[in-house]
């Protein structure tokens, strides 16, 4: 068994393993299994001890070192980490250092977390396999010949082999659950702005989120617990209540309209004051209660996907039955548009938050004649395919003369799409289907067809469109012994229930075997093996 | 400057566009000092240098700064929504300007002229943020020429409120006073310091001629760099005659960018329409909508500080009879209306009042601009009253500008003691009997010869008798003895 981060902070804050040994341990594990995997492009050997050592003082002193006390995490490297180079995988930030970190992080830090590194991802997040890493491709654990999704594949990898105890990601368009359900992990992507996105490296404002990686939903639904919550340093993340007798989450007071004159402190390092956790780390909602839930089987993700994966949803909505809920197949035509609508809006707000890498303050520079063609030339040497191709697409669907039938045209769809998950959601608490529409596909297999690859987010980008929350839970594998993912989508804010149903299909799920590329015991016993092919 | 019939029959339709920076404590989407003149890239953070991740954050008090505009220039304030403007330019972090496009916060408003009451439209009033600033350094001296480019971002997200008007402007000198008045406004309700030489006020001008009573538009063109309400009056004129010229001649206006060149004394065309950015302006997904409900808008009107339309009012108001506008309009225009109001207020005659600000204080306008208003009725009462002469009023009110402090203590410490009526009459008596030829003639009509009186008693008093009491004894004495 991999280790859950539940019992690791357990016994860290017990006292009965130092989070210095775990910590150890873990960075011997990324060093002789991660030259097969490639999951990650900074390990942060220093750091991490640094922060054990603190946790360890933290616990003699008798204090409690938060509830992720020495849980081994792996950032995507699209966050930022005060000191510690955050490359976005790409040429063009590969030596730059961040003077600050994440909200994210120092949420994660504050909890007792030990970072172990920086995780492998598409060049900017644009892409569905990890290949387009300016540096290197990471493997899927469960076949060194496939991929391990994308973008944030470096994360999935690394939780799937048990080289991190849980890891963040970022989704955009499928980002988390795309990877998760490829490597046979848990990822979710919370609703829209229930995350701070400060210091998450942009590509689409309005779809990205930051979201856990674990081996269980318990594991997840902790780690969301701790990075969730308002944020003023980013305008759109929202205020929730937590009511504490439903559980339900509501909006407090709305959205932040505006910041305050001589507030807004945005200086290095500093922190501003945060909410408290969204809720307890005592997840009364893991009980798995769903008796009397009504669940729509979603067909526009569902019934296109690949037989094997198609059969484990349904049998995902059978266990459901048997548990007390109710499900049936519901449609929502609308979805045809959406995969058309997200290939406007993302790459649209992609060619303005690239603008910035243009050679003067940080990151690459190569030098020219006069400004222009030096911000030209860095440009052109800087970004990989993908991200120029993703940059031409939004700078033409943005044109004058073209917006409203492009971007203008793509935000009506996306407004019919909330109202179309609005219709549904009032006579179903949940929606359930297929991740992804098969399983891990093989290295090299899709590069040469960009299309091809964006039909692999068809499934997860709708919940970013509308900005609701989704989760991939593994459900057993295919004919191939490859990991299957459903997919629990819940309303905006409706992460409670999204988690309860998540956590019902996990215990009626069949056993996943361990990836051959594993450290497959973060408590003691190291018993990793190699792909089998040396 | 010619007049609006003198352009040989045609005339010139002009629009401006102000840019102001808002006199805010910290910049328009994070926490760093808005401060002119600080050492280059002191005043930065992640946010204001786009470093990758970091998000804007809007600055509630530009907010207010930018309601406050709209409120004065009787726009329509409402909820509002940011855009990204696409562009790139070395001094622009992010590559793209926030800014407000379709949905801004001011809409529809007016500004009079002082002078004619004409009145000019407001086609909107919204926020953006400014840019940092590239000083070009020349070449080094190298084989190949090494120039290079430095680059401050102190001023990158200094918050901008630029007001556009309609183009109802049809001379060069209403463009001036159209600028002129809109400073003064922006200072008087506190929104910005609006220094053109320091670059918080920067006008750019739209000028278009057509034939004098056509209801047709022409084709027009832009002028930048008018860093002075002389450079403005220059640009237009030149502008204009540049156009007539041409159309006058059967040729046509090209719409351009011009720059204006100081010291060529003419506009130079920098970007024809085809060359023009094309901004992709879209929402900025990083922000939300800024709502503005009818009660924060009516909390930011009732704490609006007058206009100095409503400046000049109130000092006109004071005025039984008529009075000289001109004159009002300077004295506000210097912000010394305070010191005039408090002096009708303290019992001051309002034409003393308004005299006295007008030439010896607005003399020493920054000075005066630190005077207390009360203090400074107290001075003026004194003289009213006769305690003081007009010679003392002055000294004394030069020393108040030199070093403060209060008028009572400063005459006396002058030696400017109040001479009481009495001891002035015997003054007069006694000096009427050691001149009876004098006074003889006086008596019989020659009246210049009160300023013989008046300089013996002067001369008697070493200055401290007020010359309208003399002259006062003596026409009683005069009475008397009929």
């Amino acid at each position: 068994m991999r280790a859950s981060a539940g019992d690791v902070s357990a016994q860290v804050r017990q006292g009965r393993v130092s989070a210095t040994s775990i910590t150890e341990r873990y960075l011997e594990a990324i060093e002789s299994f991660d030259r097969e995997l490639h999951a990650f492009l900074t390990v942060m050997a220093d750091h991490a001890v640094e922060q054990a050592t603190r946790i360890d003082r933290l616990v003699e002193m008798g204090k409690d070192p938060g509830p992720l006390a020495g849980v081994p995490v792996a950032i995507k490297d699209n966050l930022c980490t005060r000191g510690v180079p955050t490359t976005c995988a790409s040429h063009i930030l590969e030596n730059w250092r961040p003077p600050y970190s994440a909200t994210v992080v120092e949420k994660l830090e504050r909890a007792g977390a030990v970072i172990v590194g920086k995780t492998n991802m598409d060049e900017f997040a644009m892409g569905s396999s990890t290949e387009n890493s300016a540096f290197w491709a990471t493997r899927n654990p469960y076949d060194a010949d496939r991929v391990p999704g994308g973008s944030s594949g470096g994360s999935a990898a690394a939780v799937a082999s048990g080289l991190s105890v849980v890891a963040l990601g970022s989704d955009t368009g499928g980002s988390i659950r795309q990877p998760a359900a490829l490597c046979g992990v848990v990822g979710m992507k919370p609703t829209y702005g229930m995350v701070s996105r400060y210091g998450l490296v942009a590509f689409a404002s309005s779809l990205d989120q930051v979201g856990p990686f674990g081996t269980t939903v318990e594991d997840v639904a902790l780690v969301f617990s701790v990075i969730a919550g308002h944020d003023p340093r980013d305008s759109t993340s929202l205020k929730v209540r937590r009511d504490v007798d439903t559980g339900l989450l509501t909006l407090a007071d709305g959205v932040a309209v505006s910041g305050q004159e001589g507030v807004v402190d945005a200086s290095y390092g500093s922190m501003p004051g945060e909410d408290a956790y969204i809720w307890p780390a005592s997840h009364g909602l893991m009980d798995g209660a769903i008796e009397g839930l009504r669940v729509g089987v979603l067909k526009e993700i569902t019934s296109d996907a690949a037989p094997d994966v198609r059969r484990r949803v349904e049998e995902a909505a059978a266990a459901l039955v048997s548990l007390g809920a109710t499900v049936e197949e519901v449609s929502i035509p609308e979805l045809h548009y959406a995969l058309g609508a997200y290939y406007l809006i993302a790459p649209a707000e992609a060619s303005s938050n690239l603008a910035r890498y243009d050679g003067i303050r940080y990151g690459l520079r190569v030098d020219a004649e006069d400004t222009t063609s030096m911000m030209s030339r860095t440009r052109s040497s800087g970004f990989g395919s993908e991200v120029k191709r993703r940059i031409m697409l939004g700078t033409y669907a943005l044109s004058a003369g073209y917006y409203d039938a492009y971007y203008g045209q793509a935000q009506r769809v996306r407004a019919v799409l909330v109202d179309a998950f609005a219709a549904v959601y009032r006579d179903h608490d949940v929606l359930l289907g297929a991740t992804t529409p098969a399983t891990a596909f093989g290295v090299g297999e899709k590069t040469g067809d960009p299309l091809a690859m964006y039909l692999s987010d068809v499934c997860t980008i709708p919940s970013n469109l509308a900005g609701h929350p989704a989760i991939s839970v593994p459900f057993g594998v295919d004919d191939d012994g490859l990991p299957v993912g459903v997919q629990v989508l819940a309303p905006a804010l409706g992460e409670p229930v999204m988690f309860r149903v998540a956590a019902a299909i996990e215990s009626a799920a069949p056993s996943l075997p361990p990836p051959p590329v594993c450290f497959a015991d973060g408590m003691g016993v190291q018993s990793g093996m190699g792909y089998g092919h040396e | 400057m010619s007049d609006l019939a003198g352009y040989r029959g045609y005339e010139p339709v002009i629009g401006l566009e102000v840019h102001c920076e808002l006199d805010t404590v910290t910049k328009m989407f994070c926490g760093c000092p808005n401060s002119f003149g600080d050492a280059p890239n002191t005043n930065i953070c992640p946010v204001c240098l786009a470093l990758p991740g970091s998000l804007p954050v809007v600055n509630e008090m530009a907010v207010e700064f930018a309601a406050r505009i709209g409120l004065a220039l009787h726009c329509e304030v409402r909820p509002s929504i940011f855009h990204r403007k696409n562009y790139f330019y070395p001094d622009m972090p992010k590559d793209y300007q926030i800014s407000q496009y379709d949905e801004p916060i001011n809409v529809n408003g007016w500004l009079e002229l002082p002078a004619s009451g004409v009145r000019i439209g407001i086609e909107r009033a919204h926020m953006e943020e400014d840019t940092g600033k590239t000083t070009h350094v020349g070449g080094g001296g190298r084989i190949h020429d090494s120039s290079f480019s430095l680059v401050d971002y102190n001023r990158a997200g200094v918050p901008l409120v630029e007001i556009v008007s309609r183009p109802d402007i049809r001379s060069s000198e209403q463009a001036r006073q159209y600028v002129s008045e809109l400073r003064m406004l922006l200072v008087s309700i506190g929104a910005s310091k609006a220094r053109m030489e320091e670059g918080s006020l920067r006008v750019d001008a739209n000028v278009s001629v057509r034939p004098t009573g056509s209801g047709v538009l022409g084709t027009r063109c832009e002028i930048k760099n008018l860093n002075s309400l002389r450079s403005l009056v220059r640009a237009i004129e030149y502008e204009i005659e540049r156009q007539v010229d041409l159309v006058s001649t059967g040729q046509v206006v090209v719409q351009q960018t011009r720059h204006w060149d100081e010291a060529g004394g003419r506009t130079i065309a920098l970007r024809s329409k085809e060359e023009a950015h094309d901004y992709r302006y879209f929402p900025e997904p990083d922000l939300v909508r800024l709502d503005f409900d009818s009660d924060r808008v009516a909390r930011i009107a009732g704490a609006l500080p007058p206009t100095p339309e409503q400046r000049r009012a109130r000092i006109i108001s004071l005025f039984d009879a008529p009075t000289g506008t001109d004159l009002v309009a300077t004295i506000v225009e210097m912000g010394l209306d305070v010191l005039v109001i408090s002096a009708i207020e303290h019992g001051v005659v309002p034409e003393r009042a308004l005299s006295r600000t007008a030439n010896e204080a607005a003399a020493r306008v920054e000075d005066a601009l630190n005077l207390d208003p009360g203090l400074y009725a107290r001075l003026l009462m004194m003289e009213q009253e006769g305690k003081l002469t007009p010679t003392q009023t002055k000294a004394v009110l030069q020393a108040m500008m030199d070093s403060g402090g209060e008028p009572e203590s400063i005459a006396s410490t002058m030696g400017f003691e109040a001479m009481d009526s009495e001891v002035v009459a015997d003054l007069v008596s006694g000096i009427v009997d050691a001149n009876p030829d004098e006074w003889q003639r006086y008596r019989d009509g020659e009246g210049k010869l009160a300023q013989f009186f008046v300089g013996q008693v002067m001369k008697a008093t070493r200055g401290k008798a007020s010359g309208k009491e003399v002259i006062a004894a003596l026409d009683r004495l005069k009475a008397g003895a009929k």
